[in-house]
């Protein structure tokens, strides 16, 4: 793994500056366009992020100097649909973003980033919609986002947000990345095995 | 109890609730491909993990493997190194691949050689490797055409092909089930990918977030397999991650004779558990939908989601402030209350994990048959397999589309996803039977995307431009 690769760990309290997205339904491949998974690696994806629209949107935020080092991406509804290439919230991750602030998440996006240890917290149009402004207009605000109590907090704004809980949960343990816990009772998995009709001659 | 195919299905293949609260959900099959494994297997080698179950692992090459010719090496460097790497992680690791065989088989010497490569979402189904019943994971979001036989058919990421890889076990939350009933008949020139188009548009691009689609009614009980691959290969666009028809008698004679489904004794064996798995009458659903197969026209895409789409006869939506529709109007270049009829095209692509296969290609011939591809679009055919491939070519069908000025290519995926060499170039307009109009897409950032059914993307092809397919159909010479 590159040092840039996401830490291992609890994770609880995300805090930095944000980076607001707007727009719903953006989709995987904008994120990360599919000639950028032309590659044996994750390494270096952060550099192409939404590469397609930068170049279209001079004004997009990734574009955007005073965003730049941003923790907290801000985004809307049916965030990271579409195809199910970790390259996308690999991307992400690797340019620095720890947590992600949206009205919803497509549920591949949401499970592929909290593989990553990066949580998609889930709130009310309104609030992320002030949220977002109050970026747009002080980028410089510190945020913080709690996984436990799932509080968000950007100068005067306080929001509350959601996350699945076993995801919740898995972030707060440390066990956010399975396997460890699926290899741990492996006689537990040969017996469910050994008892399914298709292999087993039926 | 009642039960749904979901809940019975999952119950057998849970094999405890995690700390975290989410199941340990054991997986039946596990595909694999070139592009969303290579870092899997490099995180089991940093863990010094192994493959748990091998022979419940199969491989093939389709995202970025050429079509125009598939002899090996690979001209594109980078479809060489990454099919290398897939080749190399099977062997280390005993798992069987489909495709790149470095020697012999369909295309000669030097050319990839298993008769089986294909898209890893046609050739499951057509191996009988996809059974009812099963659960089934792949790094690809298409996965959920499996679903078609009655198995429940996941798309993962990288991470959780490295998770299914060493312990062939996802940690999943349980998805509520939503029942959607197709009743009636479609009339000719609509097919599954006009109903899933329509499902798609009415219960939006994440109206399906949370849920299993279960698809029935009397239009997906007289639907071929095929068809209801098309069904739920789409179903993720809806948001669902998983999609299922409950296997019937059609699924049956479908599997019977296949390469890995179950032979002898053991396949009336199985037909019993088949049938016992599926969605009992009175089973309960958290959500249930119902739709008139009769009211469904040829559909078409207008936009940059795949829920954005209209029936042939429609106007495209006059929504004035809806940022969604006006981002993709302009995108576009259509003008809102116009008709996607008449549209002029550049490309025209039949294939995909959508509708790249045999039916596909033979609803398209019909129209093809005897008709010359307007001058100044580049039209071609990617067969879904090598399979689909020969049993085309033994009738026919190649040489159907190469008269008519079609290219006739290798198996693979081609233009739906841009990752090898077919891209769209510029703005250029595609009619595809794909299954993704997002933005590039195509592999052009500014490329456009309509997509359709595979006989709708012929008959564009036929007349350079959008029309309704149903006016060819009355004009097939005999």
């Amino acid at each position: 793994m590159t040092p840039d690769a996401p830490a291992a760990g609890a994770v609880n309290v995300i805090t930095g500056r944000g980076i607001p997205l707007r727009g719903d339904d953006i989709d995987t491949d904008r994120i990360m366009p599919a000639r950028f998974l032309r590659a044996t690696s994750f390494d270096g994806l952060e550099r192409h992020l939404f590469e397609d629209d930068r170049a279209t949107r001079p004004d997009h935020p990734f574009n955007d100097a005073r965003f730049a080092g941003a923790t907290l991406l801000v985004v809307n509804s049916n965030f990271g649909c579409g195809s199910s290439r970790e390259h996308a919230p690999q991307g992400l991750a690797r340019s620095g973003i720890r947590a992600i602030v949206g009205e919803s998440f497509s549920e591949i996006f949401q499970g592929n980033a909290a593989m990553l240890g990066v949580p998609c917290f889930a709130a009310e149009r309104q609030a992320i919609e002030r949220l977002q402004t109050l970026i747009e207009q002080t980028p410089d605000l510190t945020i913080a986002a709690r996984v436990d109590s799932g509080l968000i907090t950007a100068g005067p704004l306080r929001l509350t947000a959601t996350l699945p809980a076993a995801l919740r949960d898995g972030f707060l343990s440390g066990q956010w990345n399975p396997t460890a816990m699926l290899l741990d009772r492996f006689d537990e998995v040969r017996a469910v095995a050994s008892r399914l009709p298709y292999l087993n001659g039926f | 109890m009642a039960e749904t195919l979901f809940q019975k299905v999952w119950n057998a293949h849970a094999v405890r609730t995690l700390p975290s609260g989410q199941t340990q959900l054991f997986v039946g099959l596990h595909l694999i491909h070139e592009v969303t494994t290579p870092q899997a297997f490099d995180m089991l080698r940093q863990h010094g993990w192994g493959v748990a179950f091998p022979d419940r692992t199969f491989g093939t090459v389709d995202h970025i493997v050429p079509t125009d010719t598939q002899r090996r090496p690979f001209v594109d460097l980078m479809a060489e190194e990454m099919t290398t790497a897939l080749e190399r992680n099977c062997r280390e690791f005993g798992i069987h691949l489909a495709g790149p065989a470095e020697a012999g088989g369909a295309g000669g010497p030097g050319s990839p050689g298993s008769d089986d490569q294909g898209i890893v979402h046609v050739i499951g189904p057509e191996l009988g490797l996809t059974q009812p019943g099963m659960t089934i994971a792949c790094g690809d979001s298409h996965t959920s055409t499996h679903g078609a036989l009655g198995a429940l058919a996941f798309g993962i990421g990288t991470s959780q092909v490295r998770d299914v890889l060493a312990s062939q076990c996802l940690s999943l939350d349980p998805l509520k089930v939503r029942r959607i009933d197709i009743d009636g008949r479609l009339a000719p020139g609509v097919y599954a990918k006009d109903v899933i188009l329509t499902i798609i548009r009415r219960l939006g691009v994440q109206g399906g977030v949370g849920f299993a689609y279960e698809y029935g009614g009397s239009a997906v009980d007289h639907m071929s397999i095929e068809e209801r691959m098309t069904l739920c290969n789409m179903s993720i666009e809806g948001g669902a991650r998983a999609g299922y028809v409950n296997p019937d008698d059609t699924t049956f004679a479908f599997l019977r004779g296949r390469r890995f489904a179950p032979q002898g004794d053991a396949f009336g064996r199985a037909v019993a558990w088949w049938r016992s798995i599926a969605s009992d009458a009175d089973a309960p659903y958290d959500d249930r939908v119902r739709l008139d197969a009769a009211s469904i026209e040829p559909t078409v895409t207008w936009g940059i989601n795949p829920g954005q789409s209209v029936g042939i006869g429609e106007p495209l939506p006059s929504a004035p402030g809806d940022e969604a529709v006006d981002e993709a109007l302009a995108f576009m270049g259509f003008a809102a209350g116009s008709r996607m009829e008449g549209t002029p095209i550049d490309v025209a692509f039949i294939g995909s994990c959508t509708n790249g296969r045999l039916s596909d290609l033979e609803e398209a011939a019909r129209i093809v048959r005897g008709r010359r591809v307007a001058p100044g679009v580049k039209a071609l055919v990617v067969p879904g397999s090598r399979r689909v491939s020969r049993e085309a070519e033994a009738r026919g069908l190649d040489e159907v589309f190469r008269r008519a000025g079609f290219e006739w290519r290798g198996a693979g995926c081609s233009m739906c996803l841009g990752m090898n060499t077919d891209r769209l170039e510029g703005r250029q307009v595609c009619a595809s039977s794909s299954n993704r109009n997002f933005k590039g897409r195509q592999g052009s950032p500014t490329g456009r995307t309509l997509l359709m059914s595979p006989a709708m993307v012929a008959a564009a092809a036929i007349a350079g431009h959008v029309v309704d397919v149903r006016t060819l159909l009355d004009e097939v010479p005999a």
